[in-house]
């Protein structure tokens, strides 16, 4: 509760501090701090010294693992804000509310690792998914923006109106907003009777919905568009934070779902994690800008987490797809920060980035291969227990080979970054760099390697 | 304690050595490093209790992986070839000149701690690790240092053994899936409750990995670009130290695990070998590259290790033990020949080449010895170990025996042409001012040479360090 309260009152500040001052620095450190003591608050509540008591008649319920969750999430945005925060003041001249917007995004992420019921599920993805819609077209004089951003919009607006239609046939059938926890259902489901097929539509209308929410395919055409259209700095925070918590109310929800589609429910997931890990890491392979690029490797990672919604309730998916979000925020937010620095975002771009600026090649580097889940960096072990947890539910062999495949085509489009760094000459132009900023990033790059290494250093956290 | 020192001294080493800038001063730090390796290697496996070869510390209790690493008989004999290649690497090219030499030696370093780890991890998860860290120095060292075409050569030979590894890292969860306690240690896995219809497909999972590194017919199209194009002191690593990896990884990793599986594919893959090793040798035949015919010539004697292996017996698997090591520092010598062709007369063109043997004598001497050596003549060390891979190979099946055997005589073959158009004939306008080879090449090679005899008239060392491994595989198998 505490991090729904406070991130909306930070909201609030964020906006009214536009009023106060205009220099962009202090705004910029307003949030930053305003992140840390988001955080403090969410981690009061986890270990219990300090909570808002509000009944809210177990629409929110907040678990250990969804407040362990938020840090995570406000883990990353901190180190975003630490790496990007200057470039988000340059992106327009309404700084204050680009600060202010993201405090809502956040809010939206405590509510989706807290929801117990669908009509919480929904307000959570609408407070998620409105700013984003105005962070992507905040570049106003840039067209590309304002198309991604009116996209995004109208797309965004149908996939919630096919969201309200599942909640409200699934509400027909049960006559509840719970998660299946109706024991009228559970009985049937038990029984190995038919559900009702009001249930089973709402059901799969919610999978679509919240598989456009993820970017999975087939519902994933909007991500390059408007990943590549929106203003670098925010498509790092949709692509990273902001998915990571769409994943995770993606597999909150469907913790107990599934069992309304019976023996169905594998060969939709199947289908969905296979077309996803196939279009993001084929098409990824085309592309000459790496920003699109990214877009792309994003579709491709979520396929990776769907893994975690086909293991649901084991443990090690679970631990996974905490491990996932933090290892692919930390990773892709790095290399955004190092993206945003260079003009040019081809990968001829990159040509020669060793040789000037050897800090940022190598966290870039240490990134990219973590997304290629190369061992030694967190993002091995991240496919690692997902794709555990997915064999030891019982997932088939095939699904795990052909992800394992994928992983090496993605090792492809990701290597020719390093390659264009380091073996490659060329003289990159890039926005003047602070000392400080490099430093973070070899932090980044440290915590990425501590993880890769001893991922029970975050995992621990989750039990004690 | 001694396997952690072993992984830890070239490791820390790498990690500084990124600091030095000044050629000189990174090759005499990557030379004193891998010397106190050795040192470090041969105290610890000759003079140390046989309680100094473990070490186990705890790394992921929740999914069951631990940090253990032994020096046990399958492993001594890779470590110990691994910690004299690296010094005997370093001395031999010292004159070659690198940019950014702080870099080349420390991943080199890097690569050395990869290997040793590979060599001794006793944890399934823990192996997967070192196999992968292997790999990654070596990627940066050839698509940084190496020939015009390196770029897109190294990146096929990396993706080639990734795919492979990805594959192994399936099948390593599937085992561990079928575990007991749900374990990575070695002893869990060799001790799981696969059914025998079950071992099948972790079986191939594995294999294809390691049949890429080794690698055997028809995954090895990587193999001679990528040494072609690597520059030679990281050749010297990847086809000394690294192909050793693939057959090790069979040794320690299928046979014990999958024992059916083992011998009912045994048949296939000792003949896709043999198919290997014919055809591996024709091309070397025809090839005008000096590196290129001691890449295919190397394919060809993998093969050879590689048939014994699944063709078993006690004899067999100890020439295999034996003829990775002796294979090591053979093929080592030859590429500080080509190393030392290639410095001082610019070309590895064989056609290019002739009547080396009045230029450059003391060269020629050695020259002859490695030559005999890789055609495995009596009184070299790879005679021993050949005739231990045949005996295996013969009591297998006598007909796939004959047929390894022409690849002997194809060997001897393309090994006495290198030599006759290197060493002999006319003296052409690019050998006509050939001098002696560097004096560290040249002391290099004499103890290489000394080896190659010592080691051909008295292998006992040899056989002894593997005697223990070779009689517990048997046992469990």
């Amino acid at each position: 509760m505490n991090a729904i309260i406070v991130s909306a009152l930070l909201g609030v500040v964020m906006m009214f501090s536009g009023i106060f001052t205009t220099n962009k620095t202090i705004i910029k450190n307003i949030a930053t701090v305003g992140v840390l003591v988001l955080l403090a608050a969410n981690l009061m509540e986890m270990y219990n010294l300090f909570s808002f008591d509000i009944n809210t008649h177990d629409l929110i319920v907040t678990q250990r693992y969804g407040l362990f969750f938020n840090c995570i999430a406000y883990g990353a945005t901190f180190i975003y804000l630490l790496l990007s925060g200057d470039d988000i003041t340059e992106v327009g001249v309404n700084v204050a509310e680009y600060f202010a917007l993201i405090f809502f995004v956040l809010c939206g992420v405590a509510i989706l690792s807290s929801f117990n019921g669908l009509l919480m599920l929904f307000i959570g993805v609408e407070i998620l998914s409105i700013p984003l819609y105005i962070l992507t077209g905040s570049d106003k004089r840039n067209l590309k923006s304002n198309e991604a951003s009116l996209k995004y919009f109208l797309m965004g607006a149908f996939s919630t109106g096919v969201m309200l239609m599942g909640i409200a046939l699934m509400y027909g059938a049960t006559g509840n907003f719970g998660m299946v926890q109706n024991a009228g259902i559970r009985g049937i489901i038990t029984a190995g009777q038919q559900p009702p097929y009001l249930l089973v539509a709402g059901v799969l209308l919610l999978f679509a919905s919240m598989s456009f929410k993820v970017s999975a395919a087939p519902f994933h055409f909007w991500t390059p568009d408007v990943y590549d259209g929106a203003p670098s700095v925010f498509t790092s925070f949709m692509s990273t934070i902001v998915k990571a918590a769409g994943m995770l109310a993606f597999i909150r929800v469907f913790e107990n779902q599934y069992m309304v589609l019976g023996p169905t429910w594998h060969i939709i997931v199947d289908f969905a994690i296979v077309t996803t890990l196939l279009v993001g890491n084929i098409t990824a392979v085309f592309q000459q800008s790496v920003k699109r690029m990214l877009a792309y490797s994003s579709i491709a990672q979520a396929g990776f987490m769907l893994f975690a919604l086909y293991a649901n309730n084991t443990e090690i998916a679970k631990e996974g797809m905490l491990l996932y979000a933090a290892a692919y925020s930390l990773a892709t937010i790095s290399i955004f920060a190092v993206l945003i620095k260079l003009q040019d975002y081809t990968l001829d771009g990159f040509n020669g980035l060793a040789k000037k600026e050897p800090v940022l090649a190598f966290a870039a580097t240490v990134s990219l291969l973590s997304l290629a889940g190369i061992p030694l960096t967190a993002g091995f072990f991240a496919k690692y227990y997902v794709l555990a947890g997915a064999l030891q539910a019982g997932g088939a062999l095939w699904l795990i080979i052909v992800a394992v495949l994928l992983a090496a085509v993605s090792v492809y489009y990701y290597f020719r970054v390093i390659q264009a760094m380091y073996f490659k000459a060329g003289d990159p132009e890039t926005l003047p760099i602070s000392g400080g900023f490099k430093a973070v990033l070899i932090g980044v790059a440290a915590l990425i390697v501590i993880l890769g290494i001893w991922p029970s250093a975050l995992l621990n956290w989750l039990y004690f | 304690m001694i396997p952690v020192l072993l992984l830890f001294i070239p490791l820390v080493a790498g990690i500084l050595g990124f600091f030095i800038k000044e050629q000189k001063a990174a090759s005499n730090w990557a030379i004193v490093a891998s010397v106190i390796t050795l040192l470090t290697a041969v105290i610890g496996i000759y003079a140390m209790p046989a309680s100094m070869h473990q070490f186990e510390a705890s790394w992921l209790p929740n999914i069951g992986a631990s940090f253990s690493v032994a020096l046990d008989g399958m492993s001594k004999m890779l470590v110990l070839l691994t910690a004299i290649s690296m010094p005997l690497i370093f001395i031999a090219t010292r004159n070659n000149n690198y940019s950014n030499p702080g870099v080349f030696y420390a991943l080199m370093l890097l690569a050395q701690s990869g290997l040793i780890g590979v060599f001794i991890s006793m944890d399934a998860l823990l192996f997967y690790f070192f196999w992968e860290l292997a790999l990654i120095p070596v990627y940066f060292l050839s698509s940084i240092w190496g020939g015009e075409k390196r770029i897109a050569v190294t990146f096929k030979f990396f993706i080639y053994t990734f795919v492979g590894s990805l594959l192994m890292l399936v099948g390593i969860l599937f085992v561990y899936l079928h575990t007991k306690d749900q374990s990575f240690a070695w002893s869990s896995f060799t001790n799981t409750d696969l059914l025998r219809g079950q071992e099948t497909l972790p079986f191939i999972l594995f294999f294809i990995a390691f049949a890429i590194k080794m690698p055997i017919f028809p995954l090895h199209t990587w193999q001679p670009d990528a040494y072609e194009q690597a520059p030679t002191a990281t050749t010297m690593v990847l086809s000394g130290v690294m192909v050793k990896m693939g057959l090790f990884a069979v040794i320690r990793w299928v046979l014990p695990l999958f024992p059916f599986a083992s011998s009912a594919f045994a048949m296939p893959i000792v003949i896709l070998s043999v198919i290997g090793m014919i055809y591996a040798s024709l091309i070397a035949i025809q090839q005008d590259d000096i590196k290129r015919l001691i890449a295919y010539s190397s394919i060809a004697h993998i093969g050879l290790m590689a048939a014994a292996i699944f063709a078993g017996g006690t004899l067999g698997l100890q020439g295999v033990q034996v003829q990775m090591f002796n294979h090591g520092i053979n093929v080592i010598g030859l590429w500080i020949l080509a190393n030392a062709i290639e410095n001082t007369l610019g070309t590895r063109k064989l056609s290019e080449l002739g009547g080396l043997a009045t230029k450059a004598p003391t060269m020629a001497i050695l020259f002859v010895v490695l030559a005999f050596a890789n055609i495995a003549l009596p009184l070299t060390n790879a005679f021993i170990g050949e005739f231990l891979l045949f005996n295996g190979l013969f009591q297998y099946n006598i007909w796939i025996a004959a047929a390894a055997g022409v690849s002997i005589i194809l060997g001897a073959i393309y090994t006495l042409q290198m030599v006759q158009k290197v060493l002999f004939g006319e003296v052409s306008v690019i050998t006509a001012n050939a001098t002696e080879i560097n004096a560290y090449s040249k002391w290099v090679l004499i103890v290489i040479v000394v080896a190659v005899i010592a080691l051909g008239v008295y292998p006992q060392p040899l056989i002894d360090l593997t005697k223990d491994s070779v009689n517990a595989l048997l046992v469990i198998k």
